[in-house]
């Protein structure tokens, strides 16, 4: 696995909207130059955001990828929970889950009052 | 002239982007303390802004890490982060390439900074100079401080790093302000985003009030990692801060866990003496 190569790829591409655009018109091409795994290939190109975090990628690298693909906040955080259960603990990198109650619960325990109704799956 | 403002703030990209999904009396009152802040550093006179952040590999990532750097260019533009995800319109700061000279040319006496002429700001920076210095009309000094890629300087380099930029502050005859900004506590871009370690985040500001060197520089990163999250690696940027204040003592201004912004909102200052730091 190449995790470095995964996360150079997404730092380049959150960089370049040159490359933003040739990804948008050929995900695979624009890989070819990095060192990667037919997984990290499939990750990046689906995109698997579970499996990209699975894999180690860094959270501030992975956030903004999440956004190019226009998936939510509440909905970035729910795939990363999906992608440890389907594929496991984060696999490289610093990464550990804690049992975090999620950012509603927590908020209703600190007393805030939301602005609007709680997102599905937050 | 000499640092004549020193502080820290948080910087999560949910402050500005995250806004409407805040409790509002909370976020307002959040908000109110930036606007002091930003009141306060008018007050002093400061002629620019030294920004010390975290930045989220944005401008460097781990082909060639620097442990610390510092921008030397006129402008630096920004956000680099979708302006819609973030809340904040592109923007062109204005920056001040002679007097980075200066203040690196000094620092490099005793800590080995990379320097940038070129840097784009990610939300490390861009949020609170959104709320600092809202028309951009304030030149910037950007710092780093890499918190993010291990392996991290240690500590104790966040603070020798503090004290030079104290050093060359007060050797320029520009006044100089100096943000710290960073996390304490925080689990960001993570599937435990919003969590938040209210107690060890006030026993570390109560530390960082005292300006108490030692209780600041005793903490390793497997602690923090456990107790902090890897967001806690961002106190590097706070004791920068602190040894750049060199002594004085601190008050924080606004302190609140929000969860949605995933930090605990804050905004301290240190009392400085303009006169320079009783050690030298």
């Amino acid at each position: 696995m190449s995790l470095y190569y995964v996360q150079k790829f997404l730092y380049e591409l959150n960089r370049d909207p040159a490359l933003k655009d040739a990804y948008g018109a050929d995900r695979f091409a624009v890989l070819e130059p990095y060192e990667l795994t037919d997984e990290e290939v499939t990750a990046l190109t689906e995109p698997d955001i579970g499996l990209l975090y699975h894999l180690g990628v860094n959270g501030q690298i992975l956030m903004h990828f999440a956004a190019l693909h226009h998936i939510e906040w509440t909905d970035y955080l729910q795939r990363m929970r999906d992608g440890i259960t389907a594929y496991g603990p984060v696999r490289e990198g610093v990464y550990a889950v804690t049992g975090y109650e999620g950012v509603d619960e927590h908020a209703a325990k600190l007393g805030h009052r939301g602005p609007a109704a709680p997102e599905e799956g937050d | 002239m000499a640092l004549v403002y020193a502080g820290v703030c948080s910087h999560a990209p949910g402050i500005t982007g995250r806004a409407d999904r805040a409790d509002p009396d909370v976020r307002d009152r959040f908000y109110a303390a930036f606007d002091d802040m930003r009141a306060a550093i008018q007050d002093a006179g400061a002629e620019a802004i030294v920004v010390i952040a975290a930045e989220h590999f944005a401008n460097f990532f781990m082909d060639n890490m620097p442990s610390f750097a510092i921008g030397m260019a006129d402008f630096y533009d920004g956000p680099i982060e979708d302006p819609g995800w973030l809340a904040i319109d592109e923007f062109r700061a204005p920056g001040n390439r002679d007097l980075s000279r200066r203040l690196i040319t000094e620092i490099m006496e005793t800590v080995d900074v990379a320097y940038a002429e070129e840097w784009r700001f990610d939300h490390g920076i861009a949020v609170p100079l959104h709320f600092l210095t809202p028309a951009f009309d304030l030149p910037v000094i950007p710092a780093n401080i890499n918190c993010q890629g291990p392996p991290l300087a240690p500590l104790h380099r966040a603070w020798a790093f503090g004290e030079a930029l104290r050093r060359a502050a007060d050797s320029v005859p520009e006044r100089i302000a100096v943000i710290g900004t960073g996390g304490i506590s925080h689990w960001p871009a993570t599937p435990d985003s919003g969590k938040i370690n209210e107690p060890w985040d006030r026993d570390f500001l109560d530390r960082w009030c005292r300006n108490d060197r030692d209780a600041l520089l005793d903490y390793d990163d497997t602690t923090v990692y456990a107790e902090a999250g890897q967001g806690g690696f961002e106190i590097r940027t706070f004791l920068a801060v602190a040894a750049a204040a060199a002594g004085a003592p601190g008050t924080v201004h606004f302190y609140a866990p929000i969860p949605i912004f995933a930090v605990g909102c804050t905004v301290a200052s240190y009392e400085i003496d303009p006169v320079g730091p009783s050690t030298h």
